[in-house]
């Protein structure tokens, strides 16, 4: 007998009689939920601008970055530039990207947490391997809670995705928090509201 | 060594252990704060209890729902029946690839099947990448906290560590220079690793894919960047539905650390182009605690922790005293059941007073299962021979109140005329630190005998 | 109203007056109190030890002394949780009986007499020791790890007592250390635990500390007396039932 065999039969032996699942039934305010938003994230170290023009991404990070590193681009943004194709680069090449520039399908308010397929990121290591992260959000694409959001989402459409919450930290020397462990240093996020 | 005596040890360094429980009981206040701006913080945890009840009493048509699944998507999957059968299939997958390096990120699992050990028997070396895991693995320690994995060690220790390790300057403490300077040493490992292993907090059953939770993003530097990824998990770490991630992982982070969600929360469905992606899938006697009526309530566990830093014990004698990859409360029910006789001590390293079940996200009834596992200790004989033979006294003692009556009054007698029979440091221990209670002439009941007795 | 006293082992043998105080406030409160003379101890601290199985005798003398009685209050939330929880065996009508009409003193007082006002006076600095098994076993008052409402039956009574001023702790429900058994075999623990709690007290500079179970109270003052403090313990039946 496999072990597969030997687990699933000991299992259907030993389980309790079967329990049904709860309703999931989860009413929620939407009021302020762009104000939440934003104000939990910055909470957690996210840095946060509104704008209506998606010119005004590239020109900002390259205010706050220069243009002496590398900055990978995934947004099609309005000065006519296509998002750069990483797709068939090794992970290993993205090590020296600086800035990454991607696209957010969602953000959750009680948790300032952004969803991003795959899809939206060239290769999956971008958004951990760079130094800084950039993601662009549609402002009305803000849902309140968790449960709304993966109402929302389809987590397995992609072969991965990921809920980002600000920029990567440790508080594992003596509960100090840092800013900044193995995934990016910092999170921008822009507020696209058209 | 039994719990009572390690923590007799870490109690001699009273600083420290003052130290180690203000630290701690911080990390219960966050989470306190954060369950408080969640209006449906209690509704929640019912909710995760009863979603955890309903897929333990339907756990075989999930799991086989699950491997269908992921294997549909492209991930291989691979069934262990113990610790030495999950590291067997991590080997063999190592060594189909010829790899010798490979970075892991946070498996409590991985530590229970002592994996680390097992693989570096074998000429491989293994890499934690979690900044606490890396920490205590330089110091050849084991974690003594499931999410905190150094949160026994000062700043100094590490700043100590990192100077014979990593090159720091000696006498540096500032946990953010210590941490750029892991950055850059693990990054090189991230960049060069062939393999990278994780853990899983949650599985799908509905959709075959795995989320991972991370607030440093290592389990991602490793996953994304290694040409094979492999995922260990227990049979209990399913869920039904996607959907139920919502309760989760609202819960999860706040629980273990006050936290709303942790920087990453990672869904994995297919292998990268061009990447292996296997997932482990572990019993290591978690059958068996589901066949425990008493205990199987244990297997809704989700790791947060939460029980470990309310509990007043843990925080007062460290995790190291619970000689288990899982200490705490939650360690000292799932234990036993691994192991009766070396685990004897844990579910009496408590005083029952119930924190612990209050917290726990999923509603775990941790208090009582650690005193129903007293009463299995006791009747298994892991209690000692003299203590059953003073059990039996005192139930003939109290069932006779006669008997009661004079035995009291003569303890107290002797208490009276010869104070020094108590005063002991070496025989009693509650003298060591304690005055005795006085010992009264009058009983109550002599009192209400003479005073109050109706003839 | 008649109801029948149950008095705790150690408080029979060790401090009297504890129970003096609680037959006393339960008389003066109205209460036909009776005392079944034959009672030992409701056996938890042999189920605690992992023993449940061998306290079979000392169950059914228990059971003995109080199956006829519609109320049965001790001073003790330990000790009453135990016999509703545990006491042997369930399916016997009598168990069951007892189990449903068992009260510890505060929550007898506010829930079943319904007591608004004390004739009690107390005018000292106190800090109130919240004990475990009373408030998380018998939801004495509310709980720190739970978000719900705040309230605390020992503390409404407490309110009454002309002169107290009650301590605001920092830690509101931290365990003693106490734990039965646990008090000496895991002992460098317990004393820690018990030397915190005391020092909380300290810090808010109370003059007495109270409360509901004269076991974690006993384990309080073993450490207040082995540092030659001059703060004392006392039960909170004990200052209901003053008037100095």
């Amino acid at each position: 007998m496999s072990s597969r065999d030997k687990i699933v039969s000991a299992v259907k032996g030993n389980k309790p009689a079967l329990i049904p699942l709860p309703l999931m039934d989860w009413q929620v305010s939407t009021e302020n939920t762009t104000d939440t938003f934003i104000k939990t994230l910055e909470g957690i170290g996210g840095t946060l601008y509104t704008i209506a023009d998606l010119q005004q991404v590239m020109h900002k990070v390259l205010e706050i970055h220069g243009n002496e590193k590398r900055i990978v681009n995934q947004v099609r943004l309005s000065d006519g530039k296509n998002p750069e194709e990483i797709k068939s680069e090794s992970s290993i090449s993205l090590e020296n990207v600086e800035v990454a520039i991607i696209e957010g399908q969602l953000g959750v308010a009680e948790n300032g947490a952004i969803w991003v397929p795959e899809h939206a990121m060239g290769h999956r290591a971008l958004p951990f391997i760079c130094q800084h992260l950039v993601i662009v959000l549609p402002i009305k694409n803000i849902v309140p809670t968790m449960h709304q959001a993966y109402g929302s989402i389809n987590v397995s459409s992609n072969g991965f995705g990921v809920f980002i919450a600000g920029p990567s930290k440790t508080a594992d020397i003596e509960q100090s928090l840092v800013i900044g462990a193995h995934g990016a240093r910092s999170l921008v996020v822009f507020l696209v509201d058209k | 060594m039994d719990h009572a005596h390690a923590s007799t040890i870490f109690n001699k360094d009273k600083a420290r252990t003052g130290w180690h429980d203000e630290t701690l009981w911080m990390v219960r206040e966050k989470r306190d704060k954060a369950a408080r701006l969640v209006p449906d913080w209690e509704k929640l945890r019912e909710a995760a209890s009863q979603i955890k009840s309903h897929t333990l009493s339907n756990l075989d048509e999930y799991l086989l729902e699950f491997e269908a699944k992921a294997e549909k998507n492209g991930i291989i999957v691979h069934w262990a029946a113990d610790a030495l059968e999950h590291n067997e299939i991590i080997l063999s997958i190592i060594r189909a690839n010829n790899i010798s390096k490979v970075v892991k990120s946070k498996s409590m699992l991985t530590e229970e099947c002592h994996m680390n050990e097992y693989l570096a028997s074998k000429g491989i070396e293994v890499i934690d990448t979690d900044l606490g895991e890396r920490i205590v693995q330089f110091r050849k320690e084991h974690p003594s906290h499931i999410v905190m994995p150094a949160i026994h060690l000062k700043r100094e220790d590490v700043g100590e560590t990192f100077h014979k390790h990593l090159g720091t300057e000696k006498g540096a403490t500032d946990p953010q220079y210590l941490t750029e300077a892991a950055r850059q040493h693990l990054r090189d490992k991230f960049i060069s690793s062939e393999l990278a292993m994780t853990g899983v907090n949650f599985a799908i059953a509905e959709t075959g894919g795995f989320v991972v939770c991370t607030n440093e993003g290592n389990a991602d530097m490793g996953a994304h960047l290694a040409n094979v990824h492999i995922a260990s998990m227990g049979i209990e770490k399913i869920i039904p539905k996607a959907e139920h991630l919502g309760v989760f992982l609202r819960l999860l982070a706040r629980s273990a650390t006050g936290q709303p969600i942790t920087t990453y929360s990672s869904h994995f469905h297919k292998p990268r182009t061009k990447q292996q992606m296997h997932i482990v899938i572990v019993d290591n006697g978690r059958t068996v605690q589901l066949g425990r009526p008493d205990f199987r309530n244990s297997l809704k566990c989700i790791r947060c922790a939460a029980c470990f830093n309310t509990c007043p014990v843990y925080r007062r004698s460290g995790g190291h005293s619970y000689h288990n990859a899982v200490a705490g409360p939650i360690g000292s029910i799932l234990a036993p059941n691994l192991n009766m006789r070396e685990n004897a001590d844990l579910p009496f390293a408590s005083t029952l007073c119930g924190s612990c079940t209050n917290v726990c996200p999923v509603k775990i009834d941790l208090h009582d299962q650690l005193w129903k596992w007293r009463q299995v200790l006791i009747k298994e004989g892991y209690g000692s021979i003299s203590k059953k033979a003073g059990m039996n006294v005192m139930n003939t003692i109290l069932s006779n109140p006669g008997i009661y009556n004079f035995m009291g009054k003569i303890g107290r007698g002797m208490l009276r005329a010869m104070p020094w029979i108590a005063k002991s440091k070496s025989l009693n221990p509650w003298y060591k630190q304690r005055e005795m209670p006085n010992a009264p002439a009058q009983s109550f009941k002599t009192w209400y005998a003479t005073n109050r007795k109706k003839s | 109203m008649k109801v029948a006293l149950f008095i705790p082992c150690y408080v029979d043998q060790f401090y009297s007056q504890v129970g003096i105080s609680t037959l006393e406030l339960l008389e003066r409160l109205g209460c036909d109190v009776d005392f079944p003379i034959r009672q030992t101890c409701c056996g938890q601290p042999m189920a605690n030890a992992g023993f449940a199985a061998s306290s079979k005798a000392c169950d059914a003398n228990f059971t003995e002394n109080f199956k006829e009685f519609d109320y049965i209050v001790c001073p003790s939330g330990s000790c009453v949780l135990h016999i509703k929880e545990h006491l042997q065996p369930a399916s016997d009508p009598a168990v069951a009986r007892i189990r449903s009409n068992i009260y510890e003193l505060t929550e007898f007082l506010v829930d079943i007499l319904k007591v608004e006002n004390l004739d009690a006076s107390f005018s000292h600095k106190v800090g109130f020791h919240v004990s475990c098994h009373g408030q998380r076993g018998l939801h004495l008052s509310s709980m720190s790890e739970l978000m719900a409402p705040t309230f605390s039956k020992p503390a409404k009574l407490l309110g009454m007592v002309k002169g107290l001023e009650l301590a605001t702790l920092t830690r509101k429900d931290e365990c003693c250390g106490f734990g039965g058994t646990f008090c000496v075999t895991e002992e460098a623990v317990s004393v820690r635990m018990g030397q915190d709690r005391i020092d909380d007290h300290l810090d808010k500079g109370v003059e007495y500390i109270t409360g509901g179970d004269m076991s974690c109270l006993m384990h309080l003052e073993g450490i207040l007396k082995r540092q030659k403090s001059e703060v004392k313990v006392v039960h909170i039946a004990e200052i209901l039932n003053s008037r100095n």
